[in-house]
């Protein structure tokens, strides 16, 4: 018998210089996370339009993550701590618009947390799939 | 002439419903009125006229043409039109009912638009009469009559009774199936309903309003005027006026990528919007007087000198109150028009 | 209704037309009814002595025409600003947007603003004229003869929670100066704040899904002064225009909101402007109300110059996930 479970879509922003090469470490140390995480890397974590985070949920993401180096290790010096402002801003805008916010989420993970890059994988798939399909920020023309 | 007691309007539309949707006016819950699906709770709002035109039922705002997907070197295309089902549309004013002619002198001539023509074959359209315009009315500029409205039926609106009147066949065949709830009736009641519109109507602010000074061969005298750049002066070249007018028919075709396959289809656009006119080349039209005078010789000279003078104007005032600035198309007939 | 008369500020613009001090004015014309009025470049003194109105109606925000209009006109502009206009004028002279050398900046005082749809409302289609008395508004309507109004009851939202009567800029003032005010701007962003998620999903998407994009929220918008829009940019790849389904209704209205935020003085002019009556100023006073809890209080355009909390950050900045638990949850 074939069980459908539902699987959710993530989409993850990485920021090139930490939180991409932090999920390089996972790989390396062959911590599991689900293969529904699409990684986007981006040169530094403000490079992430609120557009970006929109579009990804009508191209079909249940769950879209930001991920970037910690405050005060940005490869550019202040690139996350505008990051930080945008995205608080963004995420109480969505939710304002009574979309759920556990679906988006914004994590600092370093080249060296490898295992913390996993371990927030791993939280957000399974936050997102109790959550279920995104409804609320789909287009149904790419749903087909 | 037939009639039924407003009592019973619930009972009218319902019997109606039955057979095709019924679309009657209802309130946007923001203030305005818009056509809704008929359904229990739904509740007819008499209103003048609705925020949108009911040019959405045959030309809606927008629509899938076609999908195709492209597989290597392969396109395999997607014929996605379907028969249109038969639709009822209660309640559409006189200016309203003269824009679908302009409208079908341009969908409806070679090469007929089938999107259109399909939705067209399948709409019935029941007028309803006025009895109280507002002052921004000037449909009797167009040689409207408001309370005598075309449609596939008529319909007049008292105290107490509905009157409706087929014009059509589409309309005699609605009026048979409807024959059961509805009583014969004599005009004399809507002949002194609309004796007082048509004096109501001259009493309008916009009353003396008149097309004399435009028409089909009038380019040459308004192309070039100084007039238009001081007109246009404050537009802000939002589409308000073009999206609310029951005339405005131009649109853009668009492609889609939904990520398994295209989907081509057509919006609304507006000539009051930078990209209308951007085509390889680049932009004919390049200042917003350029858009601007292009809206309005379209709507009193261009459509007329290929429509034997028929305006692509009905008069029906929704630019007036909606307009940003107050600029609208009375305000550029007075002032070419030399009145102002 | 207005305590400045048409007759002092009609004095002063045609005193300052036909001394060369300037060499036009931007001001209302008389329109066809009583409240149509239309904005419009006076450059000559007749003219302005036949049409410059000066009424409840003159709802219009210049300072978003001086960036087109410092441009094309040669010499000075003269403008008066109400006081709500007056931080748009400061913030736009902050991003730079116009020179400053080329306005003569008048500030007036305002009242408040007479809504016309909420008149209609009140008393229905068929207005013969409206003229503003200590007793209110008079109607003189078509079919139920003369009604009197309060002003208060038909004011546009924006100056109904008016935030100040203050000018924060100006060469010059006619009138008195007011004051900031302590407004209730907020009250309805928290009633929505109050509501569950599935209620304020149901609001916007009531609200959101009578968008016929006509871009007039953008294009009247002070702050939206791109000189190409990213939903008109073919190339942007979200490019459209028409709403087609509801994520393109939210999609424009997040963005356009999340690229003012910060920079929007809560003029009201989108809501004013919307031909749908979308409470499009909810959104932007989420995002000031949220700022100012955040960040600390800001109001964009008060000060010229300053830094728009967007563009600037602190170590101590809250982060995201925290965002929920500042409002006690």
């Amino acid at each position: 018998m074939q069980v459908n479970e539902y699987k959710p879509l993530i989409v993850a922003f990485c920021c090139n210089w930490c939180s991409y090469a932090g999920a390089d470490l996972a790989g390396n140390n062959r911590l599991n996370y689900p293969a529904d995480v699409k990684i986007i890397r981006v040169p530094c974590s403000c490079r992430v339009n609120p557009m970006f985070i929109l579009r990804a949920f009508q191209r079909g993401a249940d769950g879209v993550i930001i991920c970037g180096c910690h405050p005060g290790d940005c490869h550019y010096t202040s690139g996350n701590y505008y990051t930080r402002r945008r995205m608080a801003l963004l995420f109480s805008m969505l939710d304002y618009l009574g979309i759920e916010r556990e679906r988006t989420r914004l994590e600092w993970v370093s080249a060296a947390e490898g295992a913390k890059f996993a371990a927030t994988m791993n939280d957000f798939v399974q936050t997102v799939a109790a959550l279920g399909e995104n409804k609320r920020l789909e287009d149904l023309r790419c749903k087909k | 002439m037939r009639k039924i007691s407003l009592a019973n309007l619930d009972t009218l539309f319902k019997k109606i419903n039955e057979n095709a949707a019924l679309y009657i006016p209802a309130t946007d819950n923001a203030g305005g009125a818009v056509y809704t699906k008929y359904a229990d709770g739904v509740e007819y709002l008499d209103t003048l006229n609705t925020v949108r035109s009911p040019k959405d039922f045959f030309f809606p705002q927008s629509e899938n043409l076609m999908e195709f997907k492209v597989t290597g070197k392969n396109i395999e295309l997607f014929d996605i039109r379907e028969e249109s089902e038969d639709f009822v549309v209660f309640g559409v004013r006189a200016c309203d009912v003269k824009s679908f002619e302009v409208l079908d002198r341009v969908f409806l001539t070679e090469p007929v638009d089938s999107y259109y023509a399909n939705r067209r074959a399948h709409g019935v359209i029941i007028s309803l009469a006025c009895t109280r315009p507002a002052e921004t009315c000037f449909c009797t500029t167009f040689g409207i009559d408001a309370s005598a409205p075309a449609g596939d039926v008529s319909a007049w609106k008292t105290a107490d009774t509905l009157y409706l009147e087929a014009n059509t066949e589409k309309g005699k065949k609605l009026l048979e199936t409807l024959s059961d709830i509805l009583e014969d009736a004599d005009n004399s009641e809507v002949t002194a309903q609309q004796e007082s519109t048509r004096e109501i109507m001259k009493k309008l602010p916009l009353a003396n309003l008149t097309t004399d000074a435009f028409g089909g061969n009038k380019t040459k005298d308004y192309f070039d005027s100084p007039l238009w750049e001081e007109l246009s002066e404050t537009c802000l070249g939002c589409g308000t006026c073009t999206f609310v007018c029951p005339t405005c028919q131009c649109y853009d075709i668009k492609d889609f990528n939904t990520g398994n396959g295209v989907i081509r289809y057509r919006c609304w656009d507006s000539c009051m919007y930078s990209e209308f006119t951007k085509m390889a080349h680049g932009n004919s039209r390049n200042t917003q007087v350029e858009r601007f005078r292009q809206r309005f010789m379209h709507k009193l000279v261009y459509y007329p000198e290929n429509n034997e003078g028929l305006f692509s104007c009905v008069g029906c005032g929704r630019c007036l109150s909606k307009c940003p600035i107050s600029m609208n198309i009375v305000k550029v007939m007075k002032r070419l028009g030399g009145e102002n | 209704m207005q305590k400045i008369t048409r007759d002092v500020i009609l004095e002063k613009a045609i005193s300052m037309l036909q001394s060369g001090e300037v060499s036009a004015v931007l001001g209302h014309r008389t329109g066809e009814f009583s409240y149509d009025v239309t904005p419009s470049v006076f450059t000559d003194a007749q003219d302005l002595k036949a049409n410059f109105v000066w009424n409840d109606f003159c709802g219009a925000n210049f300072s978003k025409y001086l960036i087109s209009k410092t441009k094309k006109l040669e010499g000075k502009i003269l403008v008066f600003l109400k006081p709500c206009d007056t931080y748009s004028f400061n913030q736009l002279l902050t991003e730079h947007r116009f020179e400053r050398e080329k306005v003569y900046a008048v500030g007036i005082p305002c009242e408040g603003m007479v809504d016309i749809a909420k008149v209609k409302a009140e008393i229905g289609d068929g207005i013969l004229s409206i003229e503003s008395t200590d007793a209110g508004v008079v109607v003189e309507t078509l079919y139920d003869g003369t009604k009197t109004i309060a002003f208060e009851d038909v004011l546009l939202e924006r100056c109904a929670n008016c935030k100040s009567k203050k000018h924060v800029a100006y060469d010059e003032l006619l009138g008195d100066e007011g004051e900031v005010i302590d407004s209730n701007r907020f009250d309805e962003v928290e009633r929505l704040e109050a509501m569950t998620p599935d209620e304020r999903f149901a609001f916007w998407q009531g609200e959101l899904s009578r968008c016929i994009r006509c871009n007039a929220c953008r294009d009247v918008c002070p702050a939206c002064t791109c000189e190409k829009c990213v939903f008109d940019n073919p190339n942007s790849g979200v490019e459209n225009k028409a709403p087609t389904t509801s994520f393109e209704e939210k999609m424009f209205h997040i963005i356009r909101a999340f690229h003012v935020a910060g920079r929007c003085t809560d003029c009201g002019e989108c809501s004013r402007v919307c031909p749908q009556n979308i409470p499009l100023h909810l959104l932007n006073r989420k995002f000031i109300k949220d700022i100012n809890t955040f960040y600390g209080e800001y109001q964009a355009g008060e000060v010229e110059g300053s830094r728009a909390p967007l563009v600037d950050y602190t170590l101590e900045d809250l982060e995201a996930e925290d965002v929920f638990k500042k409002e006690g949850e």
